[in-house]
């Protein structure tokens, strides 16, 4: 199953860079989201999976063995990775309002106030 | 001897404030300095005279075995006499020189910083340091030529000089790695000791093409040579100093100390031999054809550079001999005429040979010294030079090849010498006088601007009659260096009727007769010398020019303002490291045989990653809404199924904000007109895409076919309920084991909102109307206080079952955003009463807070402090501080959340 999900983490991660590569920022801003899907996904199979384990010692237990739990390590990886995702999703999606608004327009070739081309430098 | 040059360098830095605080006296202080550290030198001449050699050695690197070595040899010595002696006497020329100038205490401090270096240089005993010395001198060097920085041909030019001599720096520094690896060491008297280690490794030939680039680029030698001319734009004292006596004589020096290690070798004696006579030919040819008594003096500086280069080719002892020699009759007689040339300047304003004549009777002492000079430079006995003449003729002689061929080469370039010192030393003074009105007048110059030629020609008066006396002592232990092996000198005014003595009559007929006919010799010396100027000089702009064509080339092409370049060639990049990575490692390791895979595991795993495909198809501007939530929702189903609980709440929770967020701000945006790439560029952006998926694939596969290490696993399972006291160790190692990390990440979340609100501009009052629903506002009512009390217990269960402070502070941010679309974002800021910004950063102070007791209590920063209450009850009530640091996470997280979700509704 590992292999099925690392395939999966790797075609979310192909649309996610096909939509960045795109001219229109929504769709950029669509790739960050599906980005961060696909990396916590990723980091959570490269700590593999495991079915019927939880990263829980049950009541009456002190301590648990290796096998008997989920890789812990992972899942507290990926538990901020979901939060800081959602921070970075909302200042990309403040960033796309900002500039919707303040430049009128969504197209990423569009975005060149710090480095314009050529001929709007020489006119 | 490291005290003598911090000693020059230490002037260096404090002569502007001499020269302001002293007035007039100032430069002849300056000069006493370096004059007495030349005393303290030439006291120690006995002593190397007798074959020891002075060390001083001061750890620098010891991890690359790189000492701030100094070692005093004849070499050296000889060298240090003519840089602190010749620089003394500048020095002083140069207080006159720039008498009244506003720049004249940096003039000095530039040529004081030069003279350090120089003296460091010729001293280093170890590569490196030679090197860091060797550039220096480059870069005062370049200081000094465009000293006067508002003439647009001195910053030209200067620039020029340097980027010669400092390019063929780095092929030295090649050539000295190349040397360092094959002798096992970077110290320059070992690797000179006269063993055949350099010359037997297969890196020769390497080292002696960069060593001879090093050599030729600082002395001038064709085709470097056009840098010296153009540097007489540099104030005459620099001239006299860097461009005639010391700096050029740098690369030779290089030869010289390397011949034991280097030399004696058929490819050495040819390159030199053959690039030495090349240069003296065409720096006395170009000599005659000048006007301007500088540029002569700087062309025959070129033909005496060659003329040295050649004797090092040649290296028997005779061409040693004649080196030692004509190096010492050469910084003599020219540093002398450099200094007579200004002189001249300074007094009649002009240095123009056809506009100078008669000036002998007005300048009586300058025209002695010019003089002795002059017939130093013809080499007439009984002056020093005469022996360095005929000590350059017996060494063309001697030669093991082609003799004849050096000899000839000697004599041409030694007659057109003749006719260049007559133009300079004769001409001025002795020719007929212009007439007219403005022509110029000269009378006796000040005693800073003669004595220094004066002395100069004295002493070459000096060595040449008492040769046995003055020169034999001086020179033998430089020639000793040089050969590594002691050579007994032969120097005679008179050694009888020998070819060198008919070679050198020879030389004065030519040279007088060509001094008569010297405008047609100028016109035959121009064509011959215009082949070389233009094209090495042409050589140089068109390297120039090519650089700054590519720099733009490059930057037009990497930088090209587009986000979406950028950003293709980040994931291009990103995806070729991976899979580069990968294949370097020994390929892909694929999962053997057919996974197990059961039918729920199917279902998410096709949800997401239809998910994501729908994602990129649909075009609907609400669409891609519901298909990113499908693939955030099926995210959050792995990881419940695969045993993730706290992943899969806290997955649920941010997913759904997230997609209620972004139905809000795509429902606000303008209608964009449909953005199309072209098909070109989707072509290329699908293959980066693809690339970058199969990157991530792949290179999880890897991953996953290895075994897990688990020791982490097993310490965590161990430790968790024993040293963290809780039963959730995912929580554990959030809130205790890994909390530092933690603290950071709550940190960036609440950064990141603060940035999201400061971006929508600042928290406002302006209202969003609420969701008109009376259903909604009704449940809302009713839920908001349960949410809000069960987002709490969530957050302390959470040490030891699913939950905790990100999920209860997510639950907690939803319980309000339910209550801002039931009642309007106003209405939830008024339950909320504080600003959700001031919670997030509340809950990062707390966490802060929290780590500090286990300070207090002597402990290390954010260990966990565990308290057991006796309530009575049989439950084991445990309270610590990691507890208060999950609050502090539940607060940053809530208020985080809140903050963004309130500015974006108000937008």
């Amino acid at each position: 199953m590992d292999t099925v999900y690392a395939a999966v983490a790797g075609t979310v991660t192909a649309c996610a860079v096909y939509l960045l590569l795109d001219r229109n920022l929504v769709r950029v801003l669509l790739g960050v989201i599906l980005l961060s899907a696909a990396v916590n996904l990723g980091i959570f199979v490269a700590g593999r999976l495991s079915r019927g384990l939880l990263p829980l010692i049950p009541p009456g237990l002190e301590r648990l063995g290796a096998a008997d739990v989920a890789n812990p390590l992972s899942q507290a990886l990926v538990l901020t990775a979901i939060v800081i995702s959602f921070g970075l999703t909302a200042v990309l999606l403040a960033l796309v309002l900002r500039t919707a608004r303040d430049l009128g327009t969504l197209d990423a070739d569009d975005l060149r106030v710090s480095e314009p081309r050529r001929e709007e430098v020489q006119a | 001897m490291l005290a003598t040059v911090l000693a020059v360098l230490v002037l260096a830095a404090a002569a502007p404030a001499i020269d302001r605080a002293l007035g007039r006296c100032g430069p002849w202080l300056l000069a006493a300095v370096p004059a007495g550290i030349g005393g303290w030198y030439l006291a120690q001449l006995p002593t190397i005279a007798s074959g020891a050699v002075m060390a001083e050695r001061v750890p620098w690197v010891p991890s690359l075995g790189v000492d701030l070595a100094v070692l005093l040899d004849g070499l050296s010595l000889l060298f240090a006499l003519l840089i602190l002696g010749i620089g003394a006497l500048v020095v002083a020329y140069a207080g006159a020189y720039m008498e009244g100038r506003s720049d004249r205490g940096r003039f000095l401090a530039f040529l004081l910083a030069f003279m350090g270096s120089m003296l460091g240089l010729v001293l280093a005993d170890d590569v490196v340091v030679l090197f860091v010395f060797w550039e220096l001198t480059s870069v005062t060097s370049y200081l000094l030529i465009g000293f006067d920085h508002a003439d647009p041909r001195a910053r030209r030019n200067a620039l020029q000089a340097l980027l010669v001599t400092g390019g063929g720096g780095l092929a030295m520094l090649a050539g000295f790695v190349l040397a360092a690896a094959a002798g096992g060491t970077t110290a320059v008297s070992v690797l000179t000791d006269g063993r055949d280690v350099l010359r037997a490794s297969p890196a020769y030939p390497a080292m002696l093409a960069l060593f001879a680039l090093g050599a030729f680029t600082k002395s001038a030698q064709v085709p470097f040579h056009f840098w010296l001319p153009n540097a007489m734009v540099a104030p005459t004292p620099v001239s006299a100093y860097l461009h005639s006596a010391t700096m050029v004589k740098a690369g030779l020096y290089l030869l010289a100390r390397f011949t034991p290690a280097l030399g004696g070798t058929e490819a050495w004696f040819w390159t030199l031999a053959a690039v030495g006579t090349a240069t003296m030919l065409t720096g006395a040819a170009r000599a005659v054809r000048q006007t301007d008594l500088k540029l002569v003096l700087a062309h025959t500086t070129t033909m005496a550079l060659g003329a040295l280069t050649l004797m090092l080719g040649l290296g028997h002892r005779y061409a040693l001999q004649a080196f030692a020699v004509f190096l010492v009759v050469h910084a003599f007689y020219k540093g002398g005429l450099f200094m007579l040339a200004g002189a001249v300047d300074h007094e009649t304003g002009t240095r123009d040979v056809h506009r100078l004549g008669g000036l002998a009777r007005a300048m009586p002492i300058t025209t002695t010294a010019a003089v002795l000079a002059g017939l130093g430079m013809i080499g007439m006995p009984p002056m020093f030079g005469f022996i360095g003449k005929e000590s350059v003729y017996e060494a063309a002689l001697t030669a093991h090849a082609a003799p004849a061929l050096w000899l000839v080469a000697a004599v041409a370039a030694n007659a057109l010498t003749v006719v260049a010192a007559g133009m300079v030393a004769w001409g001025p003074f002795f020719g007929p006088a212009p007439r007219g009105e403005d022509a110029p007048h000269g009378h006796e110059p000040p005693l800073g601007l003669w004595l220094g030629p004066l002395v100069l020609g004295v002493l070459g008066l000096a060595f040449g009659v008492f040769h046995e006396q003055l020169a034999q002592p001086l020179l033998h232990p430089k020639v000793a260096a040089i050969a590594a092996e002691p050579l007994p000198l032969t120097l005679h005014l008179w050694g009888g009727l020998t070819p060198p003595l008919f070679a050198s009559m020879v030389t004065l007929v030519l040279g007088i007769a060509g001094f008569r006919g010297r405008a047609r010799l100028a016109a035959f010396g121009g064509a011959l010398a215009r082949v070389h100027r233009i094209h090495c000089e042409r050589g140089y702009d068109a390297t120039l020019a090519g650089l700054v064509r590519l720099a733009a080339w490059q930057t037009r092409t990497i930088q090209s303002g587009g986000l979406r370049d950028y950003l293709a060639v980040v994931f291009a990049a990103f995806a070729a490291a991976v899979l580069g990575t990968l294949w370097a490692a020994g390929g892909v390791r694929l999962p053997a045989g057919m996974p197990d895979v059961r039918f729920q595991e199917w279902a998410v795993a096709g949800c997401i990653a239809g998910g994501a495909l729908a994602t990129v198809r649909v075009r609907p501007r609400l669409a891609p809404v519901a298909t990113v939530g499908i693939v955030g929702y099926g995210v959050g189903l792995a990881f419940a199924i695969f045993g993730a609980p706290d992943l899969a709440y806290t997955q649920f929770m941010a997913e759904t904000l997230a997609v209620v967020i972004l139905m809000l701000v795509l429902t606000r945006l303008p209608t964009a007109p449909r953005l199309e790439r072209s098909p070109a560029v989707r072509r290329r952006d699908a293959a980066i895409a693809v690339a970058c998926g199969a990157a991530v694939t792949l290179a999880l596969w890897s991953v996953t076919a290895a075994p897990l290490d688990p020791r982490l696993t097993a310490w965590f399972a161990a430790e968790s309920y024993l040293a963290g006291h809780g039963r959730n160790i995912v929580n554990v190692i959030l809130v205790d084991f890994r909390g530092l990390d933690t603290m950071g990440e709550i940190t960036v979340v609440a950064l990141g909102g603060l940035v999201a609100v400061l971006l929508l501009g600042g928290p406002r009052r302006r209202s969003a109307g609420p969701i008109a629903s009376v259903i909604l506002a009704t449940v809302t009512r009713v839920v908001f206080a349960a949410i809000l009390l069960f987002s709490v217990w969530v957050m302390l269960r959470g040490h030891n079952e699913p939950g905790g402070g990100f999920i209860g502070g997510l639950l907690a941010a939803s319980a309000f955003a339910l209550y801002a679309f039931a009642a309007g974002a106003r209405a939830a800021r008024r339950v909320l009463r504080v600003d959700p910004i001031v919670v997030a950063g509340a809950g990062v102070a707390t966490a802060v807070l929290s780590a500090l007791p286990a300070v207090a209590a002597g402990r290390p920063f954010m260990t966990g402090l565990w308290w057991f209450p006796d309530l009575g009850v049989e439950a084991k009530v445990a309270l610590g501080t990691p507890l208060l640091f999950d609050a502090g996470v539940y607060l940053a997280v809530a208020g985080t959340m809140l903050a963004v979700t309130f500015s974006l509704l108000e937008e």
